[in-house]
């Protein structure tokens, strides 16, 4: 997994509440054995009509908009575990997803892809996404290190779990520090 | 202080805590499926690590399966590969397979329990967010990642922080015609689909007390719709009675030594949950979903709500349905009764019940999907195909089907379709196609009116 430290980028906002991971990456494009191309399907049936012509309403097809950084709507995440919308998202190139609220596996499937998700009081996604519609210049700062996130329309602090954070900090992921449990495991398994 | 039946099947299962960070669980069953387990085993394979414990891995193959012809080699090259890749990996790792065919294959939800895999008091993780479905056993059971699948594989263990508890009550008695499905969409239209997020919820009260072992599959089945990882219920008479003499239920005198453990799994009466809510089983009818997420839903008699909300337009204008009106009289061309919240035995019996003697409305497409060769089985040898089949309902072969429509299973765009399924997600069911989520009876009944009507008036 790639180290995660310091972000500083512009903003896509997508104002919709509840996306759920459907959307994200429709369930038929779930057929690959890999981890790649997710990132060409995300939000596929809102970046495309279903003849295939762009659809020039939907934010990620308007040239205004660009950025390693989604402004999403409260509930951002719901619905399958599918970790294809982490890597879809991946993919395609986002690093930080911020919202109000996530749904727990999707947090889960994020962290362990690389991407943040930062949570924020509703009120100041509220003024975010205002301002990264009005002003697709702005520019924000994300510092894992100190959990702050810096924007036009203020300074925040962001909760991360402490051990999540020395992950990406780091760029480790699950497997090497479970393995490094194997005694305890085993130890574990004799006593059941 | 108490603990809950959560804390209890929890506390048992925590190899090791890590200072300020997550708990090291043990996991006692692991399910897995064609889909969201490829990239989990190339994971392990590139990193030359060995599955840890194959002996404690079962494997199906449903999401992305056919529904006709299953004895035919699979047309879609893509689909046909997510299969060949799931058995090679099985072979390779000796990880028992139920594959497509096979006479217990099925909806990973369904065959699991219904071979007595799933028990109480064990933890159980799949790559799917209704792995809650097991709950009903008085089980801890979860959906995860693919990236949670390889710790798995590779430790038999997950780095999780605990949830909250929670608990939703819900006491009285049912009116007729409301179903466990019901009760499980109303608790989530009163909630909302983040309620339960950072919770583990379980659920008491008579009205699951009294529900059969496929209900209460049910409604645990439906706890990620309120965002909730899982939901449980204490095991009870109920439940040793389903898992008795089942294939890989333990059997003689392991069973009743079992039991007696089996009975300390309850809540204690001094426990505290976090956050606990309350509901009359008289207040709930019939439900029907009107928008684009379990949330959005309202009894047969209640209309669509005025509310002036960009998402909340924004999905009215998808299903294409108004402010303020009724979905009673609706005209609907597709009706699918299956996935794994409801394609049991006792979903089929509660749909044949009805169906029995009537002729399916001329302009409905109604499949009828079971969640497993077992229950395809039983359909036949219950007499309910016949029921079905003189009906004009299309019995298809078990999987998960036109629950989220991987594979040709599909509601055309612009169609509406009451589904028995979980998810009324935009494009859920196929492209542009407007997901009502109901119960099996309502379902049964809109596919014989080809409207969607009030069951309650139609019942004796």
């Amino acid at each position: 997994m790639e180290k995660f430290v310091k972000l500083i980028d512009t903003a896509i906002p997508l104002s919709t509440e509840n996306i759920d991971t459907d959307q994200i990456i429709p369930a038929r494009f779930l057929k690959a054995t890999d981890k790649k191309g997710f990132g060409d399907n995300v939000f596929r049936d809102w970046r495309f009509h279903k003849d295939g012509t762009t659809n020039e309403d939907f934010v990620l097809n308007n040239e205004k908009y660009r950025g390693s950084i989604l402004v999403a709507g409260d509930n951002f995440g719901c619905g399958s575990s599918r970790e294809h919308a982490a890597w879809a998202l991946a993919g395609y190139g986002f690093k930080v997803v911020i919202s109000s609220f996530f749904a727990d596996i999707f947090k889960g499937n994020a962290l362990n892809n690389g991407i943040l998700p930062i949570q924020v009081s509703q009120d100041y996604l509220k003024k975010l996404l205002r301002k990264t519609s009005n002003d697709p210049e702005a520019i924000l700062i994300v510092n894992l290190e100190n959990q702050i996130l810096k924007t036009p329309v203020g300074n925040t602090e962001f909760e991360i779990n402490s051990y999540k954070k020395l992950c990406l900090l780091n760029g480790y992921d699950d497997i090497d520090f479970l393995i490094s449990k194997k005694d305890k495991i085993k130890n574990f398994e004799e006593a059941i | 202080m108490g603990k809950t039946l959560f804390d209890k099947v929890w506390d048992a299962h925590v190899v090791d805590s890590i200072k300020d960070g997550p708990q090291i669980l043990y996991i006692d069953k692991h399910l897995i499926h064609e889909v969201t387990s490829p990239q989990a085993f190339n994971e392990l394979k590139e990193r030359n690590i060995p599955i840890a414990r194959p002996d404690k891995i079962v494997a199906t193959a449903d999401h992305n399966t056919p529904t006709v012809n299953q004895h035919l080699p699979i047309k879609d090259e893509l689909s046909r590969n997510q299969l060949e890749q799931l058995t090679k990996n099985c072979k390779e790792n000796g990880i028992t397979l139920y594959g497509l065919g096979h006479k217990y294959n099925g909806i990973v939800h369904v065959m699991a329990p219904e071979l007595g895999i799933t028990q109480p008091g064990m933890t159980m993780v799949c790559g799917d967010s209704h792995t809650s479905t097991h709950g009903a056993f008085g089980t801890i059971a979860f959906g995860i990642g693919t990236s949670q699948v390889a710790q798995v594989f590779a430790s038999q263990c997950l780095l999780l922080e605990k949830p909250k508890s929670l608990r939703v009550s819900v006491n009285g008695k049912l009116k007729k015609g409301v179903l466990p499905k019901d009760v499980i969409l109303y608790i989530i239209s009163q909630l909302g689909t983040n309620s339960g997020t950072g919770y583990f919820c379980e659920y008491a009260g008579n009205v699951f007390e009294e529900m059969s072992m496929e209900g209460r599959m049910t409604v645990c089945n439906m706890s990620i719709e309120m965002g909730a990882r899982g939901g449980m219920i204490a095991p009870d008479e109920t439940t040793f009675k389903y898992v008795k003499g089942r294939e890989f239920a333990p059997k003689g005198s392991k069973f009743d030594k079992k039991v007696a453990k089996w009975k300390m799994l309850k809540t204690d009466e001094n426990a505290v949950f976090d956050k606990e809510y309350t509901f009359k089983a008289e207040d709930i009818e019939p439900m029907l979903t009107y928008g684009t997420n379990p949330g959005m839903g309202i009894k047969i008699t209640e209309t669509i709500p005025q509310e002036n909300d960009a998402s909340f337009e924004k999905s009215l204008s998808y299903m294409n349905f108004q402010k303020g009106e009724s979905l009673v009289d609706k005209k609907i061309n597709y009706v699918f009764i299956g996935s794994c919240t409801n394609s049991r035995i006792e979903d089929f019996r509660v749909a044949a019940s009805y169906v029995n003697g009537k002729q399916k409305a001329q302009n409905v497409n109604a499949w009828l999907v079971p969640g497993s060769q077992q229950i395809a089985r039983q359909i036949q040898e219950e007499g309910l195909q016949t029921i079905f089949e003189s009906a004009g309902f299309e019995l298809r072969q078990p999987g998960c089907s036109a629950c989220l429509a991987m594979n040709d299973d599909k509601i055309p765009e612009g169609e509406y379709c009451v589904s028995t399924s979980n998810r009324n997600f935009e494009g859920r069911q196929g492209q542009g196609a407007r997901t009502i989520l109901a119960s099996p009876l309502m379902a049964a009944a809109t596919a014989i009116e080809g409207r969607i009507i009030d069951i309650t008036k139609h019942l004796n």
